[in-house]
């Protein structure tokens, strides 16, 4: 950590898997928030999805957190001000921006891994984030063509691919701790 | 196929631009939607033409990737020509999947060139085993499923042969998240979670087992997650197939290659 509280995610294969670390502990404390204090009338069936979900992101903090050993980043302090978490549709937008983020976060992080393993490791946790991101988009607009809307896939049948500092700066709202990435990509 | 015939309906300026960054180029110019033709723009873009030839490991892979996405565009394709199939609440998820594996045929397609496999002859009723794929619903979204779920372990599997060439790489990973996509909601639509819960093929038949051979894992890189369930390690990691386990798959409805 810099003497200015903010976090460097280091550099190659560490960076980028400190990088994923970082937003799942993001991902990880929304959920466990939306769990312990769910929005007003939250079905029993999205109750039961939201704490698959929140279940995912833990595993998948705490896999990265035991893999880079002591190459991890810190805990991250989150920001969920401008979350209301009694509101069905406020948790769910929210929900779906970063599971969205996390997918494009992944599909644009892979080529930057030099160990093949942790490119399967990476290809293993993004196609779960793009199921949650479905889910999530299938629970705000039901049976439509959201789940793999034309907002998010494009020409192509493409899924994005965002770059480290493109997904940073759209998750820095919700991260109190400054975190940087001045060496990936 | 040469580098001048694909280029030759654009204009020389952009064709250049076309041949040096066609990283950009499809970036900015899907994005902007400044061509009509997406096949002419992404065959101007295949790494071939600017790099004289992919490696034969990366054609493999891609001819491999067309012969899923031939499969599923088939399927979808026929399945919305039959009246009373799909049921109407559902038939928009239908045709954006449909949409998305026609896009992929045309982009594997104009990306291999003259390299690309031709399309097999399919049989959706392996041999008689659903003889009803295409007059009963529960059978077709039945094998929606089951070859969602396979094309999302399918692109896994071959993503670490891509290494290298980074922009093949991240196009493979685009289209397998799509199919991570498609293959949650078609298991919303039949009532299933849509993640994996360990190597289960839930209420789908006894033939689609090896759909989910290997599913259940629960230790990755030698670590266990144990701040919760097993199951849900489990569902937290979608695993690869090889492309045998894939082909065995696929091949129970592939009459001629």
């Amino acid at each position: 950590m810099a003497a200015d509280g903010s976090i460097d995610l280091g550099m190659g294969d560490v960076g980028i898997l400190n990088y994923a670390y970082a937003l799942e502990q993001l991902e990880a404390a929304f959920y466990t928030q939306v769990t312990r204090t769910p929005y007003r009338r939250m079905s029993s069936a999205e109750r039961h999805i939201l704490r698959d979900i929140r279940d995912h992101e833990i595993a998948h903090r705490d896999f990265f957190r035991a893999a880079l050993g002591r190459n991890a980043i810190p805990a991250l302090t989150v920001d969920f001000s401008k979350v209301d978490f009694g509101s069905r549709d406020s948790v769910l937008t929210t929900a779906r921006t970063f599971e969205d983020l996390g997918v494009a976060a992944y599909n644009g992080g892979g080529q930057y891994l030099k160990k093949p393993e942790y490119l399967l490791l990476a290809g293993k946790i993004v196609s779960v984030e793009a199921r949650h991101a479905a889910t999530i988009r299938d629970l705000i607009a039901p049976f439509s063509s959201a789940f793999a809307g034309d907002d998010v896939v494009g020409i192509g049948g493409l899924d994005e691919a965002k770059s480290p500092s493109e997904v940073l700066s759209a998750a820095r709202p919700f991260i109190r701790t400054p975190v940087t990435a001045p060496q990936l990509s | 196929m040469t580098y001048q015939t694909l280029l030759g309906g654009i204009e020389p300026a952009f064709a250049t631009k076309v041949a040096s960054r066609r990283d950009l180029i499809v970036t900015n110019a899907l994005r902007l939607g400044v061509l009509a033709s997406v096949p002419v723009l992404l065959g101007a873009c295949a790494a071939r033409l600017v790099s004289g030839g992919m490696p034969k490991t990366v054609v493999e892979v891609l001819n491999f990737a067309l012969t899923l996405e031939y499969l599923e565009d088939d399927f979808y394709t026929t399945a919305l020509g039959k009246p009373g199939l799909i049921p109407t609440r559902v038939r928009p998820v239908f045709e954006q999947i449909s949409k998305h594996e026609s896009e992929h045929v045309a982009l594997l397609k104009t990306v291999l060139g003259l390299d690309a496999v031709q399309k097999p002859k399919f049989d959706f009723t392996a041999g008689g085993t659903f003889g009803d794929v295409f007059t009963n619903y529960r059978t077709f979204v039945a094998l929606s499923q089951a070859f969602e779920d396979t094309g999302v372990r399918a692109y896994k599997g071959q993503a670490t042969k891509l290494m290298g060439a980074d922009f093949i790489l991240t196009t493979a990973l685009k289209i397998h998240s799509v199919e991570a996509r498609h293959a949650a909601e078609v298991r919303r639509l039949r009532g299933e979670k849509p993640w994996i819960t360990g190597s289960s093929r839930g209420s789908l038949p006894a033939a689609a087992q090896p759909v989910y051979a290997g599913e259940g894992k629960t230790v990755e890189l030698g670590i266990t997650p144990s701040g919760v369930p097993a199951s849900a390690v489990s569902e937290a990691f979608d695993e690869p197939l090889t492309k045998e386990q894939v082909l065995a798959i696929a091949g129970m409805f592939i009459v001629s290659a």
